[in-house]
């Protein structure tokens, strides 16, 4: 394997594995004592970006991996975009963390970054596997680190959720491999329930339904910087394999559909302004989820455009609200308000992200929701079309107002505040000329898209109907807020599906564990007395032909072993 | 900068201001509708003003039912630290 490497990158320097850039780049930023941590920050997503630009199209890295063949890269269309997007993605994040002086922040930053390149570039199950746990163990470290006791639990069921997945892709993927005889990811046909397990684990990492509550209750818990990274990445790679293996599964839609409305009633009434992103995080992914399920051109490009426009504005809408924690100490909307005129700066910024996530003409949302949504409505899916058109007005009231207004409009805190130091100014406005660009002069954009685009964002129609939506809806804000009827911000927890975990089943775990306990003994009790007296006739079945002597397949051992693991991990979540 | 004076968006006369721009600004869009062409795919898009009908009644509806959520699913702050 290492003869492999060496042989490949002595042969064509420039086409590194995108990950190892980024995982030099941490073992840099670990033992150099030379090199100051800026300059790798920095260096390392530049070098990374020229690496992946300059890649050659044929450029393949196989090596071997437990007797089967994997390959490392693999670039077409989607994985170039996604690449691009990465890099951009970690380039402003490390500016912005630049002022940390923790350096296990950083090392640990740059595998989650090397380890999305990776799982984006793998073209098979197995290294896809490994990237996909990398990511997780990589990214909780980023919620731990901020060391509160609240950050720790939050980073282990982080953590937990996570395994999880990463156990049902290989579950699935060993499924298929069993039955296929083939690892290959790219092109990849999935039946039975293997299909179903890898899509529950893709799923989880996507935040479907029911399995999203991890994202809201860590995101918030992450340092300010920290969550910058993770909003990029793994929910990202997720759309991208499901990009990959899913395109065109009708059942997307009714899930994308649910994940756009349920998130925008939890961002209305929620307090925590970067939770309230995190629950506008889901709903974007599932206009994207939305795109994958219609799987036509025009729906996928929608789709992957939506991503690439989403790390970027949700960046820069979460290094907002990252300013304003690390100059006040506080991110609910109730402690905020009026900064403003303290924080001129960072004010403009967010409402640029603001406009972009809500999709106003000549910014960066409206450019690629449009064509999801003009996709469901060309493809008869009106109620779903309908469902979309809502969330996309619940989008605009959370993300494009609720934010802006609560942290720097809405009543005078009084609050202590200035903008933050030049770093973190010049990633937030290298996020929103980005953002602005790409609303203005789609087209860039546009020619990196998988399918050619034939779609045209600036006509009347469009851009009419998308301002009646916006403005309507402004205006109902503002008739809410002046006659009262709007919520206030409230110091509160609003219950979701984390309930289950980490109240629910404890307690009823607890009480079931007790009831096992008794039986258990009780039955203990009579089987000894049982066996002492008929132990001869189980003696067979540990002899040559019984049930304990056979030998079972690789992939039943190794789907119990994972079944057993499985069981451990709840348990030890459960009872520690 | 004099922080004892209200800031801009603070004095009555600005927000009358943005307040009186917003509802221009709606109402030249929902006129828009009769003067000009609109693409349509779906018949119910021919309705006049149905983009800016639907967004006001959407997050209008969006706030109501949030707020009955909160009486179900609100909590105390410190609820899972218990």
């Amino acid at each position: 394997m290492i003869i492999d490497f060496a042989s490949y990158i002595i042969g064509s320097p420039w086409n590194l594995p995108p990950a190892l850039v980024f995982y030099v780049g941490a073992a840099f930023l670990l033992f150099s004592k030379y090199l100051p941590a800026p300059l790798i920050l920095i260096a390392t997503p530049t070098v990374g970006l020229i690496n992946l630009i300059t890649m050659e199209n044929s450029a393949r890295l196989n090596t071997e991996l437990l007797s089967y063949s994997v390959e490392l890269i693999y670039i077409d269309e989607l994985s170039f975009l996604f690449g691009i997007l990465f890099h951009i993605a970690a380039l402003f994040s490390a500016i912005y963390a630049l002022k940390i002086t923790d350096t296990r922040q950083h090392v640990s930053a740059f595998i989650y970054v090397g380890s999305a390149l990776g799982a984006v570039f793998s073209a098979d199950l197995l290294s896809l596997f490994i990237f996909w746990e990398l990511l997780a163990i990589s990214s909780a470290y980023l919620i731990w680190v901020q060391g509160t006791r609240k950050a720790n639990q939050a980073a282990l069921r982080y953590l937990f959720v996570h395994v999880i997945s990463g156990l049902i892709l290989l579950a699935g993927a060993i499924l298929h491999i069993h039955k296929t005889g083939s690892i290959g990811f790219i092109d990849i046909d999935l039946t039975g329930t293997a299909k179903w397990l890898i899509l529950l684990a893709f799923g989880i990492k996507c935040g479907f339904p029911i399995l999203h509550s991890w994202l809201p209750d860590s995101y918030p818990q992450a340092s300010p910087t920290g969550t910058v990274f993770l909003s990029a990445f793994t929910t990202k790679v997720a759309i991208y394999v499901l990009a990959r293996a899913f395109v065109g599964t009708e059942v997307l839609i009714y899930i994308g559909a649910a994940m756009t409305m349920f998130p925008i009633f939890y961002a209305v009434i929620e307090n925590d302004l970067r939770r309230v992103l995190a629950y506008s995080m889901i709903n974007q992914l599932g206009f994207m989820v939305v795109g994958i399920g219609l799987g036509t051109a025009m729906a996928m490009n929608g789709a992957i455009s939506h991503a690439f426009n989403d790390v970027v504005f949700k960046g820069l809408l979460f290094m907002s609200m990252g300013a304003v924690l690390h100059t006040t100490g506080r991110i609910n909307g109730s402690d905020l308000g009026g900064l403003y005129r303290k924080m001129p700066m960072t004010t403009s910024l967010c409402i640029i992200g603001a406009a972009s996530i809500s999709a106003f003409p000549l910014f960066s949302g409206f450019v690629s929701k449009s064509m999801i949504l003009t996709a469901a409505l060309d493809e008869g899916y009106v109620a779903i079309w309908f469902l979309l058109l809502f969330a996309s007005a619940g989008v605009f009231h959370h993300a494009g107002i609720k934010i802006p207004y609560f942290a720097f409009f809405a009543h005078d805190a009084g609050l202590d505040a200035k903008d933050p130091s030049w770093n973190m100014l010049l990633a937030m406005t290298f996020a929103a000329v980005i953002c602005i660009v790409n609303g203005c002069y789609p087209y860039l954009l546009y020619s990196l898209l998988p399918y050619p685009v034939d779609y045209r964002p600036y006509e009347w129609s469009h851009v009419v109907s998308q301002l009646q939506l916006l403005l309507f809806s402004a205006l109902a804000f503002a008739w809410l807020i002046r006659s009262g009827t709007y919520p206030p911000e409230l110091r509160s927890v609003n219950l979701d599906v984390d309930w289950i975990y980490r109240r629910g089943i404890k307690s009823f775990g607890s009480n079931a564990l007790l009831v096992f306990d008794r039986t258990t003994r009780h039955l203990m009790f009579i089987f000894r007395i049982v066996a002492d007296h008929r132990l001869n006739p189980l003696v067979h079945h540990l002899k040559q032909h019984g049930v304990f002597a056979r030998t079972w397949s690789i992939s039943f051992t190794v789907l119990c072993i994972i079944t057993l693991l499985l069981a451990y991990l709840v348990h030890f979540f459960l009872y520690t | 900068m004099d922080s004892s004076k209200p800031g801009i968006f603070y004095q009555p006369r600005t927000i009358r201001r943005i307040l009186a721009i917003l509802h221009l600004a709606c109402a030249g869009l929902f006129l828009s509708d009769l003067i000009f062409y609109r693409h349509v795919v779906d018949p119910i898009e021919e309705i006049v003003g149905f983009y800016g009908l639907y967004g006001f009644i959407a997050c209008w509806l969006l706030v109501i039912l949030a707020k009955l959520m909160r009486r179900i699913l609100m909590r105390g702050e410190n609820y899972y630290d218990n």
